[in-house]
């Protein structure tokens, strides 16, 4: 599904990336752990198409060069990025905002656009799982909301338009373990043998309830280390210094 | 809205003329084109003297300069001051009389006049050039008491009502352009809504400039009387042209005890091209006074077309406990230029004002937000609370924000607060990341930095002026 050789990126004459090799195949749940600083975001960013980075290397997706899509095209095929800083949109309303975000997926893949009331019924179905009181859904778009109600809007947004590959960027810090349980249990319901995750995390304590297939060490712009579930385990009791 | 929509409307899509034959005034501003006007018009003499008043303290009042925005001079004397399709003369008596022409352009512009086709509870006064062309619902709304026609037509009918509140709010003397206005007004709008009724509808006028030339000088009263309560909404459009056409209307509103008045304008007249050349010079003169005790007067307005726009909907609060508002969108892209904001003056006890203006600019334009709020001594436990937002998109635009406030006693307080910000890349990045394209996410985003003001519209017109937001910016980022 994703298949990334040799990627550089620079932003800002800061050389982040440098010279990451990472192969992901349907089905699987990497994570990926690393220091602050070490390049994981800036990894979600150049996957997801953010603007800014001069990048060397090739990223394969789906047998596509990713380089020549747009941000949402590359939306619009299926990556999602749930963000470790959340937007704020004044004005515009969550259901509003969810809506034409599936509508504009949906009508890139050919698929017909949704109407209110059908859109509606399936948001109130998907938030009800995740625990999302419906009033949170016409407020304004992650306006005044806390930490954990921005991250579980991220979570939503994934089941909402079920992406093929969901990099989640630090989407457990900040959680409290209940909400954590929460987010770990959209995850595990999403995931099937179609599907794959990117899990950017500082901690093993979301590793405990979303098994990973994989756990890479990110040190420096480089994975220095790749193992599977124990390693991360490993990682918690040892710290990165003894590994990096 | 759709991608495909947005480009096929990235033109002006209401650029074209109509081909009609005209009946013109003499060119210039003199007595006789004044005269040409009033006989016309079949106005009777107290109208002409009027007129001529104007037309003697015009000549020395001088034309204002304190605005931003600057323009090449006018010569009064290379325009016409009267244009009206020939067919039109005699205002037609019903639909089949009006020229076949005139109604497919008001089909085009998506106001249908005949009666089949006619908007949903909104009934429409059509403004061609300098006469009213056509009033829809006129029965319906006659069976109330409640009267809306040409301004034409009711100096002929109603002759009291004319008298007695024509020049109230803006007087014959009051500046440049109002007593130009004041001296060649040709059409317009008459609103009556009688003692306790509530209009059942919509009313609203919808002006089209077509002629070459020409300037266009639009007079619109409104009465509420007591305990009454109107929505009225304008609409206007124009041909694409090199040329630089003046708008000058004069707008009154008179808001009696209890009654309450709502001014809604979407003003989409044509802008220029992308490098300046054209459109049209919007300076306008509204101003509403709520003369009665809980009287409310509420403007709201979308200005995102014109090259310049400059004018200032105001509230006169001289009933005690009465409300002004004023909501603005006003948008400029390329070299589109507007100067617009408000003036509250408090002058009855325990009045209140709102003022929400957003102001959006891109490409190379200049947007001022210029606001007065007046309490004066008398006005006890007044308030008065201004929001003004500014968005950026690019680098090479401007917004500016310019309050005038005067204060007469320690028993009110104004409030005044004011944002400036730049179109969040992040933002952006956001929404692209969730399958947005460009114009969808500035769309969303400019629709939401203006959901106060848009909220404010009648249902009917929000939607269409959420799009002309997307449309006005089009091409404006990335
Ligand atoms: N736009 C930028 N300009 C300069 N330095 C940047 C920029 N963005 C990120 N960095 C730096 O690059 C490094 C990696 O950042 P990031 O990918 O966010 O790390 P992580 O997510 O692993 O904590 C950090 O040192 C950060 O300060
Ligand atoms: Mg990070």
């Amino acid at each position: 599904m994703l298949n990334i050789k040799n990627l550089e990126a620079t932003i800002d004459n800061k050389h982040i990336l440098k010279g990451l090799n990472l192969n992901i195949k349907p089905g699987e749940v990497h994570a990926i752990m690393g220091p602050n600083g070490s390049g994981k975001s800036t990894l979600a960013n150049v996957l997801s198409g953010k603007s800014g980075y001069e990048t060397k290397g090739d990223i394969k997706y789906n047998g596509e060069i990713l380089s020549e899509l747009s941000t949402e095209e590359r939306a619009q095929k299926g990556i999602f990025l749930a963000f470790q800083y959340p937007l704020e949109i004044p004005g515009v309303n969550t259901n509003i905002f969810l809506k034409t975000s599936l509508n504009s997926v949906r009508k890139a893949n050919g698929e017909k656009e949704l109407d209110t009331l059908t859109f509606l019924k399936l948001i109130k179905e998907k938030a009800s799982e995740l625990g999302i009181d419906e009033k949170f859904l016409s407020r304004q778009l992650n306006v005044g909301f806390s930490g954990g109600e921005k991250k579980k809007n991220e979570i939503l947004q994934m089941k909402l338009l079920q992406p093929k590959l969901a990099i989640l960027d630090e989407t457990d810090s900040g959680l409290d373990i209940d909400a954590l349980r929460i987010v770990a249990d959209g995850v595990n319901s999403y995931k099937n043998k179609e599907n794959a995750f990117l899990i950017i995390t500082h901690y093993q304590r979301l590793l405990d309830y979303i098994k990973p297939d994989f756990v890479h060490v990110l040190s420096d712009g480089k994975i220095i280390k790749t193992g599977n579930a124990d390693l991360g385990v490993q990682l918690e009791k040892t710290g990165y210094l003894n590994i990096v | 809205m759709k991608t495909e929509d947005l480009k096929n409307n990235k033109e002006y899509k209401y650029g074209f003329t109509t081909d009609v034959e005209n009946i013109r005034s003499p060119k210039g501003l003199s007595e006789e084109t004044i005269k040409f006007i009033s006989n016309i018009k079949k106005e009777p003499k107290w109208m002409l003297e009027w007129r001529l008043k104007a037309f003697n303290r015009l000549k020395v009042l001088k034309e204002p300069d304190w605005q931003k925005p600057k323009y090449p001079k006018i010569d009064y004397q290379d325009l016409y001051y009267y244009s009206a399709p020939k067919s039109a003369s005699e205002k037609p008596k019903s639909l089949e009389e009006i020229d076949p022409k005139i109604l497919e352009t008001y089909k085009k512009l998506g106001i249908p006049l005949d009666e089949q086709k006619r908007l949903n509870g909104i009934a429409v006064d059509a403004v061609f050039d300098s006469v009213s062309v056509a009033t829809t619902f006129k029965d319906e709304l006659t069976k109330k008491g409640i009267i809306f026609c040409s301004i034409s037509e009711a100096i002929q009918k109603h002759p009291d009502l004319v008298k007695k509140y024509l020049g109230s709010v803006i007087p014959l003397t009051d500046h440049y352009f109002a007593t130009l206005n004041s001296a060649v007004f040709t059409d317009g709008s008459f609103v009556y809504i009688p003692p306790y009724t509530k209009c059942p509808m919509e009313l609203s006028t919808y002006f089209r400039i077509n002629a070459s030339e020409t300037g266009q000088f639009e007079r619109t009263l409104i009465i509420a009387d007591k305990g009454s309560y109107v929505s009225y909404l304008e609409g206007c459009t124009a041909p694409m042209r090199d040329e630089n056409q003046l708008h000058a209307a004069n707008v009154e509103l008179v808001a009696l005890d209890d009654a309450e008045i709502k001014y809604s304008t979407v003003q989409n007249w044509y802008p220029g091209d992308e490098k300046g050349i054209g459109g049209i010079y919007n300076f306008v003169t509204k101003r509403g006074a709520c003369r009665g005790k809980n009287s409310k007067i509420s403007w709201t307005q979308v200005e995102t077309g014109s090259a310049i726009t400059w004018k200032y909907p105001s509230c006169i609060l001289q009933g005690d406990n009465s409300i002004g508002e004023f909501y603005s969108i006003a948008i400029t892209n390329n070299f589109q230029k507007a100067d617009t904001g408000t003036k509250m003056i408090h002058l009855g006890k325990n009045t209140k004002s709102k003022i929400i203006s957003k102001g959006i600019s891109a490409g190379n334009a200049d947007n001022m937000y210029r606001g007065l709020v007046e309490i004066k001594n008398k006005a006890i436990n007044s308030r008065n609370y201004t929001q003004c937002d500014s968005l950026l998109m690019g680098n090479k635009c401007g917004a500016h924000t310019i309050p005038y406030i005067k204060n007469n006693n320690a028993t009110s307080t104004i409030e005044h607060e004011a944002t400036t910000t730049k179109i969040n890349e992040e933002q952006l990045y956001y929404c692209n990341q969730r399958g947005l394209d460009q114009e969808e996410a500035v769309s969303l985003i400019v629709n939401g930095f203006c959901k106060e003001v848009l909220q404010q519209l009648p249902m009917e017109f929000a939607v269409e002026a959420q799009k002309l937001v997307a449309i006005s910016l089009e091409g404006s980022v990335g």
